[in-house]
């Protein structure tokens, strides 16, 4: 794990590449032996890219993500983001990650919210106020900066939630199901309205999800994973174009990718469980 | 014409009445002489607040007529009472029973009554219990004095009134010696040394292993005992108190802002982590507003601790003022009255700094959903 980057070969020659494993492994020791979370993932995301990882729980999409974010480390093998090692590039905030659910504090207003990681960063007051205008604006938020997150509905809160994560202009937005909680009404809207915010910034942005659709419409690249242990078993470039209305869902080549997913899906099932 | 159709309470009431009437005189002795006026109107004030809640008029209506009954009639037999203290008959209890059952009824009615603007439904709220506190004082005063219970067991709330208003220089002084000096200093420092004693044992895993059992030894040694003790250390003054009051508040504070620090969730932690933040960056702008409820809450066990330990302590030698000092030497000396007046003026403080207490818990854990509602 602490091969130098230069070592690991990127995948994708067009864009630099802003994740790269490889032989990624993790494994949890567990009361009741070793779980394998992720064994020998290899994977190179492009700067710009949006990137789903799906699959069934415990395929270790979220530990992938999280060991990008240096929330876990890996046991085995290599991994660099933005050309440092994952401690490094959270010491020097290089990225926003977004929660299964909100996470805003309850004491804290809205603003407050998207301030707390400029506060932390040590950001002028000024540059705080203007930052968080900027971003509330960004998920459409304007006008409920004073509202506290318990006042808001779930949708709205998770908005908040990536207006935090965004603040900082961080290049590298990682997800973690951030609208598995919702219902599919709100989550159809967030989706068009993640696309645009992603069309605008130009963030390269890492998407766990459980839902094939979601995963279609939202990435270029999408990363099917398997369970037990956590591997990747396809990795499928999209051929959509990248301006997408909600009504591409139906169009036959929006299937036939989704067609491909469910069956990476189904090949890396062990259908023992 | 009009139904009558009258609540339980109501109608006990009435009967209540009746029976009183037949079994006239309400009490013996010099109240024998007014005795009969007092009882009549007394009765006739019953009926007619029985009658009027009966008739299912607007609850306001309904209220007044309750309340001018029940309280008119109380005042009635507390003071037709006078000079007849101990010779009160069946009669009297009746009509006592009566009205109490009327001022049940007032309750209830209050308690039913939905008003549009936010400032009547905030005087009902502060007005019920009022009337429940009333009330436990006017069955106090008109039993102990119509059954003639000896002054030394149970002094009417009368003469402890009476007593309290007749005393404020000493109360004060005593107020002053135990409240402002031994446990406001006491309970600053024991609940400082708490929270302070809690971010060092969340910091060094050292301290928390080997702290908090001592503590809960600590939490277990008995006031009894260690009051003396702090006595001969610190002095016959303030100061022996106030370190009592230190041993009992340390404790709680520190339990429950341990587990304060540790109910932030691992999401909200992770979150923090992702910011690259500190461990003082972390615990000042999560875990502690995180911790604010439990902080609170040993706050609010220990207004009350400090109180109960301040009194205590003086038991075991203090100069001549103090709370503590005069309930002991007054109950030596047969003065009840100034003790029940030393217990109310005691009862009070330690509501008011509760009370306190409280405010502060809702200005700053309004976002809590105890607090906020839901």
């Amino acid at each position: 794990m602490n091969a130098p980057a230069s070592t690991v070969m990127p995948a994708s020659q067009e864009a630099p590449a802003v994740v790269e494993a490889a032989d990624l492994s993790l494994t949890f020791q567990t009361n009741d032996g070793p779980v394998h979370a992720l064994a020998d993932v290899d994977l190179a995301i492009g700067k710009g890219e949006f990137v789903s990882f799906i699959g069934p729980s415990g395929c270790g999409k979220t530990t992938f993500l999280r060991v990008i974010a240096d929330l876990e480390q890996p046991t085995a093998g290599s991994i660099s983001v933005n050309g440092m090692s994952p401690s490094e590039a959270r010491q020097s905030r290089a990225y926003g990650y977004v929660f299964q659910a909100a996470a805003l504090y309850p004491w804290r207003t809205i603003e407050r919210n998207v301030a707390l990681p400029l506060e932390i960063m040590g950001l002028s007051k000024t540059e705080q106020r203007e930052r968080v205008a900027r971003t509330l604006e960004l998920v459409n938020l304007t006008g409920f900066e004073k509202k506290f997150p318990w006042q808001l509905s779930g949708g709205m809160q998770q908005r908040a939630s990536i207006a935090r994560a965004l603040a900082f202009d961080a290049d590298l937005l990682l997800m973690d199901e951030p609208f598995g909680a919702l219902d599919e009404i709100v989550r159809d809207h967030l989706n068009e309205q993640l696309l645009e915010l992603w069309a605008r910034t130009e963030k390269t942005i890492c998407f766990v999800t459980h839902s094939i659709p979601e995963a279609v419409y939202l990435s270029t690249k999408i990363v099917v994973m398997s369970p037990r242990p956590g591997r990747v078993t396809d990795v499928i470039e999209s051929t959509l174009p990248r301006e997408r209305p909600l009504d591409i869902r139906e169009s036959s080549e929006f299937l036939k990718i989704a067609h491909r997913v469910r069956e990476g899906l189904r090949a890396g099932h062990s259908y023992d469980d | 014409m009009m139904h009558l159709r009258p609540s339980w309470q109501a109608l006990l009431a009435i009967l209540a009445a009746v029976a009183a009437l037949i079994m006239l005189p309400a009490a013996g002795g010099a109240a024998a002489m007014s005795g009969s006026g007092f009882a009549l109107s007394a009765i006739a004030l019953l009926l007619a607040g029985a009658l009027v809640t009966s008739l299912r008029l607007r609850p306001m209506v309904s209220a007044v007529a309750l309340f001018v009954a029940a309280h008119g009639t109380a005042w009635m037999l507390i003071t037709g009472i006078a000079g007849g203290e101990g010779t009160a008959g069946a009669a009297y209890f009746l009509m006592l029973i009566a009205a109490w059952l009327l001022a049940w009824q007032l309750v209830t009615v209050l308690s039913g009554m939905r008003p549009a603007s936010t400032f009547s439904n905030y005087g009902i709220r502060l007005i019920v219990p009022a009337l429940f506190g009333i009330w436990i004082l006017i069955l106090w005063e008109a039993i102990v004095r119509g059954a003639g219970v000896p002054f030394i067991l149970l002094p009417p709330p009368s003469a402890i009134g009476a007593r309290l208003v007749n005393s404020i220089p000493i109360l004060a002084a005593d107020v002053n010696q135990t409240i402002f000096k031994a446990v406001l200093a006491g309970y600053v420092m024991g609940c400082g040394a708490g929270f302070a004693a809690a971010v060092l044992a969340d910091r060094f895993l050292f301290l928390r292993r080997g702290l908090l059992p001592i503590g809960n030894m600590v939490s277990a040694l008995p006031i009894i005992g260690i009051a003396p003790i702090m006595v001969m250390w610190f002095g016959f003054d303030w100061q022996s108190k106030a370190a009592v009051v230190v041993v009992m508040t340390f404790f709680p504070m520190l339990v429950n802002t341990v587990a304060g620090l540790a109910a932030s969730g691992s999401m909200e932690r992770d979150l923090m982590r992702t910011y690259a933040s500190s461990y003082w960056q972390t615990l000042l702008k999560l875990r502690l507003p995180a911790a604010a409820p439990f902080i609170f809450n040993a706050l609010k066990i220990n207004s009350t601790l400090a109180l109960i330990g301040a009194i205590v302590a003086e038991f075991f030698g203090t100069p001549v003022v103090g709370m503590g000092f005069r309930i002991s030497t007054e109950v030596g000396r047969m003065n009840v009255d100034m003790v029940w007046a030393e217990i109310a003026v005691a009862a009070l403080a330690g509501s008011v700094f509760y009370g306190a207490i409280a405010l502060a818990e809702r200005a700053v854990t309004f976002w809590h959903p105890s607090i906020r509602g839901g």
